[in-house]
């Protein structure tokens, strides 16, 4: 079955393409690009009508897969983080998540293993054999590897096998029973505070270890000025490091936690508004390389909760796109800077070979509206739960199709 | 020790591998001479290579293991050498878990002092015994590429082998672990791979070094499956060295972790039981060369 995509704005951030023109995909695979093509017998035609058509997003950092939730926000590839009911630490585990994934009409799923045996920091896990049935990094998801001598073999160990080794940037010692950014917020509302140096700490050690090992590393949502400074510096020296950051810390402050409003509860905490702003010119500048949605469904029943007992998490997949483009309507970067961070840039440092508009390459698309007005409905999320801060928010930006190998997932209006 | 030395001694040690083949296998050539086993880490093997090798050269051995030691009750080494020394041994054979510790003790001894093996230093008569178990396979150590593979980050068997191998003229490459790879282990004038395939290519000899079961528990490798996955040597691996590939093994082995019961029981390739019949030929070539001066003496 062949599909015709005409009188779109093909955006390819792996080659940084940006032109009108027809993309046709046969079967699973694109198959020609092109300023016109003519469609093949029995092809089905999609006027794109002008919109955006890009490679599916990939989101490195997601809690549950919620497929039909992902599919609405243009995302194509879910990384699922190992913090699962059964932790993901074996390569049976893997693989029975990526057979699910191959055999099912959904989103694709990769899962990201635990890098250390039951995410509990002390032992070294199978990180080989997940590697090969298809784990495409290892994590301890919402801890950090926090003894040193454990994280520096982790990373020589992974070396072998050039896996991706992702940190959570927070030191636990100085976090531990933390509840919100440590500042005048936390003070107020008389909340446990986690100093925004948790984050620098944790990423200074580990870039001396990556420097020590020659391991991939890469640190999962960074939140603080100080975090991007250290990222930056590292890199300046040549550092084999990356990082990511979610939408909502472009977004939000830890004003929001006013009113103790838990669904502004997150780990790492919202920090100041120094802290944001120095986020956003972060991914502008590439410091920061990829975009994530962290997205984590919680029930009211954990939500619902004083703020110290409440769960951290937010949902993510469907205000990832509006969310994420927010800056780029604001003028402080440009379209291609936020597609690169959920599509080629994920692809590259997860060794996967969606992610591109190449022919030969897998029919992962997303088509979209960048424009397009609309208001956050947390009612009409796809998602498995709803708990997300911006509910009635108005956005700019909307998802009008994907599709995953080829296959529609999702029409929107 | 230079290439002279240690073909004397693979030389003196061929002569006594036929006479422990033969029934009557002691000699009284060492007949009045004392020899002491100080072993300050348990030792089966070794202990015993070395009990056999005195004996059947007719000396007084004693045998002593942590267990009866006084350092138990507190002694300093150097303390235990000054009261071993004033028993006049002519022979002290030592294993210490201390890298080091031998040669400290040796200052204080008047006699000859053998080395056991020290912590992750040396461990000579291993590497000694290897030695004559490839020349005799082999021919010659000279020009042979020999693979070293494991736990090379603790091996004292590893860095004897380097520096005896090295002087032989042979070609030592390292295969382990990026997490069990000693830093900057390549100044030693090794090869080093951290994968089977590309290290065992066109190996003459794979020695397999012995894993400590501590060590895969998650600290240096995650476990003893994934170990055996990508670094046990099956046949699978053993393949990509050279078809008449030697297979050696210091021992004690873990079946089914570092290397597969059919390569170790491989008669053709296998040269493991062989090493343990070296090792006492080699260790009475040792003891009579360094007791050469005083064997006679009284008659």
């Amino acid at each position: 079955m062949s599909t015709l995509y005409v009188n779109a704005r093909l955006i390819d951030p792996a080659t940084g393409m940006d032109e009108k023109g027809c993309l046709l995909t046969e079967g699973g695979v694109i198959t020609a690009i092109g300023a016109s093509l003519d469609a093949p017998e029995g092809a089905e035609l999609v006027d794109c009508k002008g919109r955006v058509l890009a490679p599916g997003f990939i989101d490195m950092r997601a809690h549950r897969v919620d497929s039909a939730s992902a599919a609405a926000g243009g995302i194509t590839t879910v990384i699922l983080q190992p913090d699962q009911t059964t932790v993901i630490d074996t390569d049976a585990v893997v693989e029975r998540i990526r057979r699910r994934s191959d055999d099912t009409d959904t989103v694709r799923v990769y899962p990201m293993g635990a890098a250390t045996r039951g995410m509990e920091g002390r032992q070294l896990a199978e990180i080989g054999q997940m590697q090969e049935s298809g784990a495409v990094g290892f994590t301890d998801c919402r801890h950090a590897v926090s003894d040193s001598r454990v994280m520096r073999r982790l990373m020589e160990y992974a070396t072998y096998f050039d896996a991706l080794i992702v940190q959570f940037a927070e030191d636990r010692s100085l976090a531990d029973g933390g509840e919100a950014n440590e500042g005048e917020v936390a003070t107020r509302l008389g909340l446990a505070g986690i100093p925004a140096a948790a984050e620098a700490i944790q990423i200074e050690r580990d870039v001396r270890l990556a420097e020590l090992t020659g391991a991939r590393l890469h640190f999962a949502l960074i939140s603080s000025r100080e975090g991007v400074e250290a990222i930056r510096a590292a890199k300046k020296r040549g550092v084999k490091i990356s990082c990511s950051t979610a939408p909502h810390y472009l977004h939000l402050n830890d004003n929001a936690l006013e009113g103790y409003r838990t669904f502004a509860r997150l780990s790492p905490p919202l920090r100041t508004e120094e802290d944001r702003l120095a986020l956003i010119a972060a991914v502008a500048d590439g410091t920061i390389d990829t975009l994530v949605s962290d997205h984590d469904p919680r029930s009211e029943d954990v939500k619902r909760l004083p703020f110290g007992q409440a769960a951290p998490g937010i949902v993510g997949f469907e205000t990832l796109l509006g969310l994420a483009l927010a800056p780029m309507h604001a003028g402080k970067m440009d379209l291609m800077t936020v597609l690169k961070a959920l599509t080629a840039t994920p692809a590259k440092l997860l060794g996967l070979e969606t992610g591109r508009l190449a022919a030969g390459a897998p029919a992962d698309l997303v088509v979209f509206d960048p424009g397009k007005p609309w208001r956050i409905d947390r009612e009409q999320f796809l998602s498995s739960a709803r708990n997300t801060p911006f509910d009635t928010l108005p956005v700019q930006g909307k998802v009008w199709r994907t599709v995953v190998g080829g296959k529609t997932l999702h029409i929107g209006e | 020790m230079d290439p002279v030395s240690i073909k004397h001694i693979l030389d003196t040690a061929e002569e006594y591998v036929e006479q422990n083949r033969r029934a009557q296998k002691s000699t009284s050539k060492c007949a009045g001479l004392t020899q002491i086993n100080l072993f300050f880490e348990n030792s089966t093997r070794t202990l015993m290579s070395f009990e056999i090798a005195g004996k059947r050269l007719g000396m007084d051995t004693i045998s002593m293991s942590t267990g009866s030691s006084s350092i138990k009750k507190g002694e300093t080494l150097l303390d235990t050498a000054a009261t071993l020394n004033a028993m006049h041994p002519d022979v002290l054979v030592m294993r210490h878990a201390d890298s080091g510790a031998v040669k400290l003790l040796s200052e204080k001894m008047d006699c000859a002092v053998i080395n056991a093996g020290d912590g992750r230093s040396e461990h000579p008569t291993q590497a000694l015994l290897d030695a004559l178990t490839i020349r005799r396979r082999k021919g010659a150590l000279h020009g042979q590429t020999i693979v070293i593979s494991g736990d090379v980050a603790h091996s004292r068997v590893a860095r004897s082998n380097i520096y005896l191998l090295n002087a032989m003229g042979a070609r030592v490459r390292l295969v382990a672990p990026p997490t069990l790879l000693p830093k900057d282990v390549d100044r030693l004038g090794v090869e080093v791979s951290t994968r089977m395939d590309e290290g065992l290519k066109g190996a003459d000899v794979v020695m397999m070094l012995r894993l400590q079961q501590e060590r895969m528990q998650g600290a240096f490798l995650p476990s003893l499956r994934e170990y055996y996955r990508f670094w046990g040597l099956t046949r699978e691996k053993l393949a990509y060295a050279k078809e008449d590939v030697l297979v050696m093994h210091p021992g004690p082995m873990n079946r089914g972790v570092e290397i597969a019961s059919d390569v170790a029981d491989d008669i053709d390739r296998s040269a493991i039981e062989e090493q343990v019949e070296m090792g006492v030929a080699v260790r009475m070539a040792c003891l009579d060369i360094l007791t050469r001066k005083l064997q006679g003496a009284g008659q």
